[in-house]
Formats: structure tokens, C-alpha cells, sequence
């Protein structure tokens, strides 16, 4: 196993949140993909039925995490400072996918936009955009 | 509506609703335009394994909760709330909980148009004057069409 998905699988085993969600998530390189599987106890709204928005959010806010926990290794998890959650359309009772893009890993501060979808990544279901406060290595 | 009807129809959304009864939540109060929302501590809810924090993802589906809970508390008089869906939230962390320690939410819609509702939330564990996190959130109506 590589470094970075030793890395990867220690932030993933680790953090408890990962296995309230059922998320998971491997390398190609040093890029990764995270997977949501459909889950009953992830719906907001049984009518449609549509994954909670809320679920759609800390997925992408972990897969941020986990991206960072791979590329910039620290003893600890990196902190969020801030999030904006974009929802385009609703989360469909399926597989959600996200990948986050590190725009910058400064000496403090990174900066990262994740994308979430589902049957087609040309046709998201949302975008986040956060800064994270670098743990130190 | 009734304080009685509103106060039904939000245990129903902040308590029957699956990911919010899998996370826990308890409806602390609701009145037209605000609602509150408590989530429990719990070991498979830390964020951070070494201080036992809960997890952002936790507020951050709290927040989104509580402000949609501010929004269909604006219902008024129509006894067939519409239904709302989240446009963009954003969240600011202002400190981590502190460890093991349950999280309440505050949410206040304070701007309603025929479409969109404005609403902004805060959390705290103690203290709502020292929060560990705010929100703002803009929410898309969508109503019943008239018949």
C-alpha cells in the first residue's frame, strides 16, 4: 500500500462520523474519489425520496478532509474554519460521489472545493467550498 | 395555525424525519419564524478521534435542520406548509465543541418572499453567546399550487 493510502485509510478508520455515514473513498495516485453509498438513515425527505441536505454536506466536508488528510499529513484531523454548500438538484436515493479539487495548501490555511454527483458528473448535485485550519504534521 | 398544529408539525419533521432521528434530534422549541433543535452527543458522531468532538457534519445537518424548521414555521395560516428545499448554507466555525457535549441550534427566518426564505442559525454547547458555529442559509419555497 502507498503512503498516501496508508494515509488515507487511517483518516478513514479513525474518524467514527465516516462509519455514521457509510462513506468511502479510493486513490487513483493522488487522487481521490469518495463514495456514499445509498443508506435508509441518509434520507431528509421521504416523499421523493431525496438524501438530507445536511448529508450531502458533511459527506463533501469529509471528503475534503480526507483529500487534505493524504496530501498535507498531520498527527491530527484538520480543523474546518469555514463552508458554503451550493445544492443544484436533490440527492436521489442512490450512490453519491464527490472529488475535492485543493485549490491552495498555504502554511496555516487550505483552501478546497469539493463536487458531489450521482449518475453523471455533468449534472451536479452540489458544490462545497471551505477553508480548513492545517493541523501540524 | 394553532401553536398546538405548528408545534405537531415540527415534532414530525425534527423528529420522524430519517437522518434526524438517526442523528438524534429533539425539538426544543418552534414559534412562527424560529425554531431550536438539540442533538446529542454520541461516540459514533466524533469528528475528531483524539478530543472526542462531535463532527462538523453533525452541525452541519443540525443547522440545515433547524433552518429549514424556521422557514415551514412561517406557514401561517395555511394548514398545507409548503415544502422547502436548502439553495446554499454556509457555515463558519468559531471554536470546537467542547468534548462529549450535546449541541443545540437556533434558527430565525427573518426575510420571506414569495420564493426564497433567508433565514440565519447559530450553535452552541453551553453558552448562545459563545457559539461554536453560525449559519446562513437562503431556502427555495416550494407551495402547494393554489386550487
Amino acid at each position: 500500500m502507498s503512503q498516501a493510502a496508508e494515509r488515507l485509510e487511517v483518516f478513514l478508520s479513525r474518524v467514527p462520523y465516516v462509519g455514521f455515514l457509510g462513506m468511502r473513498a479510493e486513490l487513483a495516485g493522488d487522487e481521490m474519489t469518495a463514495t456514499l453509498p445509498f443508506a435508509p438513515h441518509l434520507v431528509g425527505n421521504t416523499v421523493m425520496p431525496a438524501l438530507h441536505g445536511g448529508v450531502l454536506g458533511a459527506f463533501m466536508e469529509m471528503t475534503a478532509l480526507a483529500q487534505l488528510s493524504v496530501i498535507s499529513p498531520a498527527a491530527r484531523v484538520h480543523k474546518t474554519i469555514d463552508i458554503t454548500i451550493e445544492y443544484l438538484r436533490p440527492g436521489r436515493a442512490e450512490i453519491t460521489y464527490a472529488r475535492a479539487d485543493v485549490r491552495k495548501v498555504g502554511r496555516q490555511i487550505a483552501n478546497v472545493h469539493v463536487e458531489a454527483w450521482q449518475e453523471s458528473r455533468s449534472k451536479p448535485v452540489a458544490f462545497l467550498r471551505g477553508h480548513f485550519l492545517l493541523s501540524g504534521a | 395555525m394553532s401553536p398546538e398544529a405548528l408545534r405537531e408539525i415540527a415534532r414530525n419533521m425534527v423528529e420522524t424525519v430519517p437522518q434526524a432521528s438517526a442523528l438524534g434530534f429533539k425539538l426544543l422549541s418552534v414559534e412562527p419564524s424560529r425554531g431550536s433543535v438539540l442533538t446529542p452527543w454520541r461516540e459514533d458522531l466524533v469528528g475528531d478521534p483524539d478530543t472526542g468532538v462531535i463532527a462538523g457534519g453533525v452541525i452541519t445537518a443540525l443547522l440545515d435542520h433547524t433552518c429549514g424548521l424556521a422557514v415551514v414555521s412561517m406557514a401561517g395560516d395555511n394548514h398545507t406548509p409548503f415544502s422547502t428545499a436548502t439553495l446554499d448554507l454556509r457555515i463558519d466555525y468559531m471554536r470546537a465543541a467542547a468534548p462529549r457535549a450535546d449541541i443545540i441550534a437556533q434558527a430565525h427566518c427573518y426575510k420571506l418572499t414569495r420564493t426564497i426564505a433567508f433565514v440565519r442559525a447559530h450553535a452552541f454547547d453551553a453558552d448562545p453567546a459563545d457559539p461554536i458555529a453560525t449559519a446562513q442559509a437562503a431556502f427555495v419555497l416550494k407551495r402547494a399550487p393554489i386550487a
